[in-house]
This record gives structure tokens, sequence and C-alpha cells, in this order.
């Protein structure tokens, strides 16, 4: 293999080689490196095959703008990185890279038939094509394109790398570490300002990097970067971030960098994280993102070999790598001659220098001319042949007449550059237009920010300094710093940006039936855009879909512009009128693992265990997800199934007694001199008569009269209140509360405190509840004439100071034991030992569930949805008739929810008692009527019911409770279910077992 | 994210530490039992949602647990003030430019 790389040329240490593959194929590269610099060292240009046409495709650009060059990088079987831009992978010893789009290999690629079909593949084909028959989308197109769609291959395996995120904070942020940029974070660093300098690429000195022609401060621009870049690193107020790229500019000058740690390194310490987030919060922000150089549409503008004039200079320069032997140039401004004298310095042949201007002037258009190289103005590349490589060019007068073919292999093209105002139109700012230079340029800002240099259109080395200074020093200033502007940097450049053109190139126009790209990686041609204008497309935004123009991984870095500029020479209509497309974070795609961060796996979400947790394990409980909490829902015995476990508990718990962890409830302390007023707003029930000691069920609505949640709240004094929620709603509860009592109520003298996780609480239920409990228990008389049912008391339990409340979600006799959290083990131990001599069981969430439906108990969020009122549910017992005011009271006299017509809770019993119902199941009144079928119920809870001897089931039924006794249906999909309308109360109909 | 200032902690702090609460300046009426259908959907349902200028109601949830008030530009998502609840609208002429 002969090597590109050219001795004594660029910036790399020729003993420092590394080994790498690509497809298999083993190669060797510098360190230093990027992956596309080392295969160019290597003589492969042919890289990647296209989107859509499978087209060969090799490296354009060197660097994130671009579109061809994108490859898989594998480090191991979880590490497969698709799409990774070969222009910015740093290439690493032992580094495996594959080629994508293509089967069976890079050469030879069956997917490339799609090219001949071009004709049939235009703009909006998907549209068009895929329309009819319908059924055909599900089974054959959609499976077919999803097969054929899509860049590179995700790994199976999950992602074994961790990704880091950090909050930063400073009073300037500098984005782009190019000589502008630089330039103002010495400036605005010398003020003693906190300042962090970001660079995407791994060293800072941007267009440095391949400028050749520039000095700043008298010596060469790369050498003033590196020692400007090594003075800031050692200034303690200054961060310099290199491989980090700015994507996104939120609101109120955060900044979302992605910094690559690891993705360089051979073998990277598994302890670093792959890649660090960094929120940036900025008082002022530096853009000095520099400018991307457009290509020339022409046909066959897409060959490998065919790159942009700069990147060949940044392989020259930087890495000494020609990318030719024979390299012809085709561009239409200034800046493609300075790679033009570099290749010819350096030895390599320049074929021509073909320029569409009639007549360039300017000392890089002399020195071109002194050096011998032909110049052909006025002139146009007509196409170009070869195949898997570029071969030639066809260079004729623009005007039209012979064409000469010319034997290159690289072909370097500009059309000029365009400002990279990608962050500072994130950041919401307008842009403007430069009618002389055809480009948008920053405009009327939105936020604190200040864009210089070439994303300013600032061309000019000496004028790009200057503003650089002027800007580090107006952001320390704008943040009440001192600037001192001691640093002055005087410059000299023979490097000239003149000229430039967007659109196609002379025998590419959108009528031309030629492949002239405009965006490579979604193979858009200037045809695809006229034939978008065609069909009606005015707008640049419906181009762009109708086209795909600017919607690939690229977002359309080096096509934007070109789309914009065919779209408005049809149209008619200067550019801004067509309109630009809108700019979005990410600038770069972002992983998934740089957003996500820690937050994985366990660590997604919070976990929430109850401090009895530990014993439900040691027994073998089964736990259910309950929102964040883990709750146990059933304790299977050896041999049993979720059925058989749950049956045996729910007749434990009425036959003996059974013990339940409760502490997942919320809980609400409410306390003050107008504690009691409070909660008259608060819930429907009356208060103010509630003595103390004693307990209710309250009821608590919405303002539009809707049960919001429900819950027993004790009376522990006059002024104090323990109030229980529903587990889920416990801060949903407080948050409301504390809304009204802040904003409605303010006059009212009341704290809310959310005691949720400061008390265990163990429910003890079941006709020998009080046995259990009565031995462990100090200070408290547990005799039912002491202790009513829904009464409260505080006393000791061994010892430990407890709220104990007699109450019952069971319908059975029973206690809720609270005791603060630290000991809700020790005395749950207790009581299991009194419990399990009583021959009590402990049961979970599925038994609680059903003990309740039995006695018909709602549960808020399964017999509600958020549209049902007490009334509804047969609670008008528990709204205070007499109130004038509470939270829902006039929402429930809403026309709808006092009309006729609404669902009530009903019971349902199935005709067949082993026939379990289908929570959710609709309920109609006659099975044979036509589909679509009057709906007027449904099923909210369905229970085998062991203590029943059959299955139950609750539902919301249209005027449920004028329907009892009737026979109704439950059509499913393999039968018809005969149902009874019964009470909800199944079992204990007078509710005489909670009073013992 | 955005930044808001708490005007109880006199503190700017970030978007995550609020919870947005709706409009602001819709005061529930004293006698709410009473009053007709119509003035209970206008108090209840209807809602400004302007282009532009809107005063609402944001708590600082993870932070002191406060209730407040702020005019935010829903065009530019600018916070423009933000204020105790309880205190009048404030004159806005001042924040324009």
């Amino acid at each position: 293999m002969t090597s590109f790389r050219l001795a004594d040329v660029g910036r790399l240490d020729a003993s420092k080689t590394a080994r790498f593959t690509f497809d298999g194929r083993s190669l060797s590269g510098l360190e230093g490196d990027t992956l596309a610099s080392a295969l160019i060292a290597n003589g492969i240009h042919l890289v990647g095959r296209s989107f859509k046409y499978h087209r060969p495709r090799g490296i354009l650009s060197a660097g994130s703008e671009e579109p061809n060059a994108l490859v898989g990088v594998h480090r191991d079987a979880a590490r497969r990185t698709p799409n990774v831009r070969a222009t910015v992978q740093e290439l690493y010893d032992g580094l495996s890279a594959v080629s994508q789009n293509r089967w069976p290999s890079l050469a030879f690629d069956m997917g490339a038939v799609n090219n001949l079909g071009a004709p049939f593949f235009s703009a909006g084909f998907y549209y068009k094509t895929f329309m009819w028959p319908k059924a055909a989308w599900k089974h054959l197109y959609e499976p077919q394109i999803r097969n054929a769609a899509g860049l590179g291959t995700a790994p199976e395996e999950s992602d074994p790398d961790h990704y880091a995120s950090r909050y930063a904070h400073c009073e300037v942020l500098v984005v782009g570490g190019g000589a502008a940029g630089l330039a103002a974070a010495s400036a605005a660093a010398e003020s003693g300002q906190r300042v962090i300098l970001c660079d995407e690429q791994a060293g800072l000195g941007g267009a440095l990097r391949f400028e050749s022609g520039s000095q700043i401060d008298g010596v060469a621009g790369w050498d003033w970067a590196q020692a400007t870049a090594a003075k800031l690193a050692g200034m303690d107020n200054v961060r310099i971030l290199p491989r980090t790229t700015a994507f996104g500019y939120y609101a109120q000058n955060m900044v979302g960098l992605v910094e690559r740690v690891t993705e360089h390194l051979a073998t990277p310490d598994p302890e670093l994280p792959r890649e660090r987030l960094w929120h940036v919060r900025a008082k002022r922000v530096v853009v000095a993102t520099g400018a991307i150089e457009r290509h020339m549409v022409f046909a066959d503008n897409d060959r490998p070999g065919i790159m942009l004039a700069s990147a060949a200079r940044h392989y020259l320069n930087h890495y000494g790598v020609a990318v030719g032997r024979e390299v012809g140039i085709y561009t239409a401004n200034d800046s493609a001659y300075g790679a033009a004298l570099d290749l010819h310095r350096a030895g390599i042949r320049i074929a021509a220098i073909v320029d569409l201007r009639d007549d360039p002037r300017g000392e890089m258009i002399d020195a071109a001319r002194a050096a011998g190289i032909e110049l052909l103005t006025g002139h146009c590349v007509a196409k170009t042949g070869g195949r898997l490589r570029v071969s030639s060019m066809a260079v004729m007068p623009k005007a039209g007449g012979a064409s000469r073919i010319i034997p290159v292999d690289a072909l370097l093209v500009s059309a000029g550059w365009t400002p990279s105002v990608h962050l500072f139109s994130q950041s919401r700012g307008k842009l403007a237009f430069d009618t002389r230079r055809q480009i948008f340029l920053p405009g009327a800002q939105a936020q604190e920010c200040i864009s210089i240099g070439a994303c300013n259109g600032t061309e000019s080395l000496a004028e790009t300094l200057e503003e650089a200074l002027a800007a580090g020093a107006q952001a320390v200033r704008g943040v009440g710093g001192e600037a001192s502007r001691s640093i002055s940097l005087p410059s000299r450049t023979a490097e000239s940006w003149t000229g430039g053109m967007s659109g196609s190139a002379p025998g590419a126009e959108p009528g031309k039936a030629v492949k002239a790209f405009v965006d490579f990686q979604n193979d858009v041609t200037a045809k695809d855009i006229g034939q978008a204008v065609r069909e009606g497309m005015r707008s640049i935004e419906h181009v762009k879909r109708f086209t795909t123009n600017g919607m690939a991984t690229d977002q359309g870095k080096t096509s934007n512009l070109h789309g914009l500029a065919i779209a408005s020479e049809i149209l008619g209509k200067p550019m801004p009128e067509v309109g630009l497309t809108t700019f979005r974070a990410p600038f770069t795609p972002v992983t998934f693992g740089a957003i996500v961060g820690h937050g994985r796996g366990a660590l997604f979400d919070p976990t929430r265990k109850t401090p009895m947790h530990s014993f439900a394990e040691e027994q073998g409980a089964v736990f259910e997800d309950v929102g964040q909490w883990k709750r146990a829902w059933y304790f299977p015995q050896a041999g049993e199934d979720m059925h058989a476990a749950v049956a045996r508990e729910c007749r434990t718990v009425r036959e003996a007694a059974g013990m339940f962890d409760a502490s997942t409830l919320g809980k609400i302390e409410v306390v003050g001199p107008d504690a009691a007023e409070f909660m008259e707003l608060m819930y429907t029930n009356p208060w103010k008569k509630l003595g103390v000691g004693r307990c209710r069920y309250g009821i608590m609505l919405r303002e539009d009269g809707f049960v919001m949640d429900d819950g027993v709240v004790g009376r522990l004094a006059d002024d104090r209140f323990h109030v229980t929620t529903t587990t889920g709603g416990a801060a949903r509860v407080l948050h409301h509360m504390e809304d009204y009592l802040q904003t409605e109520f303010p006059h009212l003298n009341v704290w809310l405190t959310s005691v949720s996780e400061q008390w265990a609480v163990i429910a003890v239920q079941g006709p020998k509840a009080r046995d259990i409990i009565a031995p462990l228990v100090a200070g408290i008389d547990l005799s039912d004439e002491a202790m009513p049912h829904m009464s409260v008391r505080e006393g000791t339990i061994l010892g430990v100071p407890t709220r104990l409340f007699r109450m019952s979600f069971t319908g059975e006799r029973g206690f809720e034991i609270n005791v603060p959290a630290d000991y809700g083990r020790v005395v749950w131990d207790a009581v299991w030992a009194e419990a399990r001599g009583q021959g009590a069981c402990a049961y979970g969430t599925e038994t609680m569930h059903v003990l309740r439906a039995e006695k018909g108990f709602i549960i808020v969020g399964q017999e509600t949805d958020g549209t049902v009122t007490p009334h509804d549910l047969g609670l008008d017992w528990a709204i205070g008739s007499k109130k004038s005011d509470f939270v829902g009271i006039r929402g429930l006299k809403r026309p709808d929810l006092v009309a006729s017509g609404r669902k009530q809770l009903v019971g349902l019993k199935t005709k067949d008692p082993k026939i379990v119902l289908e929570e959710g199941a609709q309920i109609v009144a006659d099975p044979r009527q036509p589909i679509p079928m009057k709906m007027i119920g449904h099923v909210s809870s369905s229970y085998w019911s062991e203590n029943c001897g059959r299955s139950i089931a609750l539902a919301l039924l249209q005027d449920g409770r004028s329907l009892m006794g009737e026979t109704l249906f439950l059509p499913m999909p393999d039968r018809t279910i005969e149902v009874e309308v019964t009470s909800p109360v199944f079992f204990d109909e007078k509710g005489e077992r909670v009073h013992g | 994210m955005l930044l808001i200032r708490c005007p109880y902690c006199q503190e700017e702090r970030p978007e995550l530490e609020f919870r947005h609460a709706g409009e602001a300046h819709v005061v529930r009426p004293h006698n709410i039992a009473d009053i007709s259908d119509e003035e209970f959907e206008a108090f209840f349902f209807h809602r400004a949602n302007p282009k532009g200028i809107t005063h609402e109601r944001w708590r600082h949830v993870h932070g002191c647990g406060r209730f407040f008030n702020a005019v935010r530009d829903t065009v530019s998502d600018r916070f423009v003030t933000t204020y105790k609840a309880g205190e009048p609208k404030p004159a806005l002429e001042e924040h324009k430019a």
C-alpha cells in the first residue's frame, strides 16, 4: 500500500504509530490522527454508501459537519457505536471501524440498484408510492422500508459505560477555541472572572489548524493558539474543555455541553465516564463557532475523492497527509487557492484550478499564477468520472463550449463559507440576511451573547482578533467586572475568504437531469428541490420535509444554504422570503447516555421501602409497585400460587386476624387554632363537632365537585388532626391543602406537616385483633366501651409511643398501630409473635383489596376516575349538609352533577358464581343490540371472594341504584356474561363485625 | 432550564425546584356556594391563555414551599417579575423595555 503521508509535513510524530482496522483490513496511522486522516493516509477515500441510492461516498470534510463518512466504531460486543463521523473520531491503537449501509461489501453493494432506479426514487417518493392499498402499509411497505432504511446498527447489549453530569457557573462562556475564541477568552480571563472555553476538537486552534498563512503576535497562528491555550489552562479562573461540543443553547444563557472523555483512548479507565454532560449557566456567552465551507453543486459531485478545499488543507497541514497526487480545484471563492498553494508547496501536482468567477483578483490568485498552476477562470466542472473514486473532471467554459477531460484523483471544492449561526439561532436571536454576500448573520439578540469572528461574518484575521478582544472586554464589563484591555494581538495573514456562491453551479440547474447533490447524507439533488417547488412547496420548511434536505444526522450543515438558494431562484424570491429552516438543538448528535447520565437502572427513580419491608422479604412475600413504593402483594406459603395464598389470607383475617403493613399511607398533621375550620373547608365532612379521640372517614373534593382523595382522620386534640391520605395521593393532597391555606384561606392559623415517613403503620384486623395487641399496649383502655370503633388514643406499645387507631378497612374489628418509623420493625415483630399465637397471618395488598371490596369500600383511583362525585358513590352521608362552604360545594351543584343518568356504585354478582369479571369490562342492557352497543357502565373492581364463596365485583352503572336485582350483560370477546345488580356490600351487610 | 426568582427566598433558583400552578389572580368567591352557574363557569373553567404577558402562579415546591405569582412572557418565556401571593398585579410599564 502506497502511503499518502508526507515526510516533514504536518504536526504528527511519525514514530508514534497506531494500528487500526477498517472493515477487517489492518492499517496503520499515527497518534493524533482522526480516523479520516488515517484512512486517507492509506489511500482510502471510499468509506460508505449513501442512504437512498447507495452511491459510493468518501470523506467530504475534516470536521463535525461531515455528511458522508459515517462508520461504526466497535470496541466490544456492547460498545458498537454507529454513525460515528470518521472526521471527528480520534485514532487510537486497536480501533476497529466498519463501513455502513452496504451489503455484501463496500465496493460491491447490492443496494446500489436503487441508483439505477433513481428516476423512481424522486422527492416525495415515499409519500406518493406507499399510499395504497392501506393494508399493504402494515404488512409490506413498512417492514420493507424499515429494513432498508436507517444508518448503521445499534448494539443489542445494554450500554456498559457510565456517563457523568455536572453543573457549572461562569461569568463568560466562550464557545469555540479558534483565533476568535482564544482571543476573547484571554481578554475575559485577564479580568479574573470565571471563564469556560470549550471546543469540539481535540485541541484548540480552530481554522488556524489549516490556515498556513496566518501569523499572530509574531508567531505562526497555530503556535500562538497552542501557547495561548496553555497560558489559559494555567489560570485558576479558566476552565478549558476540549473534545466538548456546545450542542444546545437554552433559556437564560444555559448552554448544554457534552464532553467526550474516553472516546479517543485505546484502553479507557473504567472509572472514567464515557461522556460528561455540562449544564453551564453563563452570565455572558461569546459565540465563536466559525464557519462551515460549502461544496459546489454540480453533476456527480459526490464521488469519493471530492472534498472541501479546507478539509484537504487540514489533512495536509495538520496531519501531513496528501488527499491525492493529481488534485483539481473547483471554486467560487479565494480560500480554495490556499489549498492549491499548500499542496503545490508540498509537491503535489495541481491539475488545474477551475474558478467560476470571470476575473478573480487578489494576492492568492496572483500567487497561484506565479506558482505556475493552470487557472481556468469563468469555467465550470460539468461532471466527473470514476466509480469508487473520482478519476477525472470535465471542464468547460461556464457560458458553454467544448469540454476538456482533466484526469484527477482528488477534486477540492469550495463554494464559500456559511457562518455557523446554529447556537445564536437556538438562543432565539434573529438572523439578518447579508444581501451582498448572500449569507445569514446574527442579528438582534434575545439573550446575553456576542457573536464574533467567522460566525459573525467577519473575514479578516485582524478584524476577528480586534472583535474578539473587544467582546471579551465587553462581556467582563457586562457582568460588572473591570476589563483592562492590556492584550493586543498584531497579526498578518495571506488568507482571503473573498467570493462565494450558493445554489447550483452552471450545468446543474434544477431542470437538468443530472445528479448534483445538495444534501449528501439524504441523497437530495438540485433536481429534487426543483421538483418540490414545482409540486407546490413554497416555504423552505415544506421543501425540507418533502425532499428531506437538511434532515439527516448532519442537519444540513453543508446543504441548507444551497437548498434555500435553489428554491429561492426557482421561486424568483429573495432567500429571506423563502425562509431559513429553524436551527434546533442538538448541534451534533448527542448520545442518550449523556442525557440520561446516572439516572438509569436503580437510579432511574427512587424506590421507597417501608420500615417493615425486610420482614416481608424474609417471609417470601411477592411485591408490587405502587408508585415508588414496594408493597407486599401476597405472602405465598409452600406450594401456594397467588390465588391460594390470597384465599387463605382472606379467610384467616375474617376467622382469626391478619397483619398488614399500611405504612405507605399518606399522613399529614393539621395543627393550629383554626385546624378544625380548615378541615371543614378541605373535606366535605363536618369536623368541628368531632370529639377529641374520635375518627371520621373524610372525603376531599376538587373545586369541580369530583372526589380527589379520602382517608380516616383522627382528632388528637382540639387543635390537632392526624389526617391520612391514599398512598398515591399523599403529595397531591398536601399540595392542594397548602395551595388553599396559602392563597385562599391565609387568615387561618394552621400548620401542615407531612408525617408520612415519620410513622410506621401496622394494621391488625380480625376478630382476635384486640387479643393480639392487648399484651403489648400500655396506657390505653382497649375495651369496646372505652375505645369504640373509629377512635384514636395515644399511649405506648412495647414502651414505644403510639397513636393507636381503632378503625377498619376490612369490616373486622381492627386497629392501626402508628409508631415512629425507626421502631416499625421491632414493634411489628412483637405483634407478629402474638399474632402467630392467635392463628393470624400476614397479608398483602391483594387481600386488603379483596376484603375491602367484600365490604363495598371504595378505593380512590379504582372506583373513581376524576369524574365521580360522593353521591355517585353513595357517600352523601359524608357531606356536611349544614356547611356553608367547603372546596367543591359549588361544583357539586353543577347541572351535570345533579342530573339523572349518572353512573352509580353498585355490586355485580355473576349468574355463574365461578366467573370472575374483568376489571374495565363494559356493561350493556341488551346483548343482542347491534354494535356499537350502548354501554351503560363498567366494572371497577372484581375478585374471587373466598369468604363469600363466589366472585364479587363493584361497578359504576348508569342509574345503578334503581336497577337492583336486574339482569345485565357483559359482552366479552369469547362469550357474554350475565350478572345481577346488587348492593356493593357483599359481606356482613349490617356492619356488626367492626364492633367486635 | 429557566431560572425563577422566589420572592420569599429572594433567590433565583432553577426551574426544577418549582411547580407551575395555573393562572394567577383568579379569586375564589367568598360566597361560592351561592354563585350562579355562569359565575362558576367563569371562575373555574375560563382562563385567559394569552400570547404575551401572563400572570401565573408558581410554587417553590422543592424550596420554601410557598406559592407566589409571576409575570411571564409566553412568547419569549422571559420572567418579567415575581411577587408574593396576595400582592396586587405589578405595574408593567417599567418592565416593558
